[in-house]
């Protein structure tokens, strides 16, 4: 296996979503291929820092604060709708005629 | 409208529940449904726009689109993915309109397979994380994945920081498996090739 093709199916490898004879394969040239090995390792850490990283936590003033404006918009969307919609006669009930 | 389907056999997910309630109107049930998903739609907003006031925008813009069109929701994806989905479209939209100069596309596919190459083999000193403060970190990653093109760090970051699976994400930006698998190769090792110069073992650093 040449480290191209190794790159190729790095992916799969990581998230260890392939078959075990293409895994046993990637892992018996990771055990001589030190800049394999190195490239795998490094981008496994990538993933992991950046998941635990807290990156863009939304704070809890701002999050109240985007409930109560997500809130208000639907709120004004539903009575938009009720005002809008014709009157409901039960099932069953004819409308009287005027 | 027809009800939200369960696979047979299946008792209703606590999800679904509330995604019908909300679809009959119940602003309550809805309101849960924000409280659930709000910090990850906020996150992958500010990821792909990299601006706190559109992030903002694109988590209230799209939650109330999403109450808007819950009779389409047919059920078929998770409610969360469907939702996702929305806000990846709002993202690009509010990307576009800021640099109306560039393409953004989540089609883009801008460059070969060489860009993504390992230049720099370097090891990593154990731990990388702790060399830096957290407000360090956070600005460290931050510039980094802001230096890969929209469509490299939209999968990178529902893939790999929300944790979707590959075919969900997929559906969400309604690309290939393939382009989805290339994509988020190509933005691993871009992002790993960039954090090498923070991460890097030093001269001296005899930790194993």
């Amino acid at each position: 296996m040449k480290c191209s093709d190794f790159l190729k199916e790095l992916t799969d490898y990581l998230d260890d979503t392939m078959d075990s004879q293409t895994k046993a394969e990637l892992e018996e040239h990771l055990q001589w291929c030190h800049n394999c090995y190195v490239v795998c390792n490094t981008t496994k850490s990538t993933i992991e820092i950046y998941r635990g990283s807290k990156l863009y936590e939304l704070p809890d003033e701002l999050r109240s604060r985007i409930h109560s404006a997500i809130i208000a918009k639907c709120q004004c969307h539903k009575n938009g709708k009720e005002s809008a919609a014709p009157e409901q006669v039960p099932l069953g009930q004819e409308k009287p005629s005027k | 409208m027809e009800a939200i389907e369960n696979k047979v056999g299946e008792p209703p997910s606590e999800e679904s529940i509330l995604v019908e309630a909300a679809r009959s109107g119940d602003i309550g049930a809805f309101e849960s449904l924000v409280r659930r998903y709000d910090r990850n739609v906020f996150r992958i907003a500010q990821h792909i726009t990299q601006n706190r006031e559109d992030a903002e925008d694109v988590v209230q813009d799209a939650f109330l689109k999403a109450y808007q069109n819950l009779g389409q929701f047919q059920g078929q994806s998770k409610f969360y993915t469907w939702l996702v989905r929305i806000a990846v479209n709002e993202a690009l939209m509010r990307l576009r309109r800021r640099r109306p100069e560039r393409t953004v596309s989540i089609d883009e596919d801008v460059k070969t397979e060489e860009d993504s190459m390992p230049r720099e083999i370097a090891d990593w000193t154990p731990n990388p994380e702790q060399l830096y403060t957290q407000s360090e970190l956070k600005d460290i990653l931050g510039k980094t994945i802001q230096g890969l093109p929209p469509s490299f760090r939209t999968v990178f970051v529902l893939r790999d920081v929300e944790g979707l699976s590959t075919e969900e994400t997929a559906a969400a930006l309604e690309l290939s498996v393939p382009a989805v698998k290339s994509r988020l190769l190509r933005a691993r090792l871009q992002l790993r090739e960039r954090l090498n110069k923070y991460f890097k073992r030093r001269d001296g650093d005899t930790r194993p």
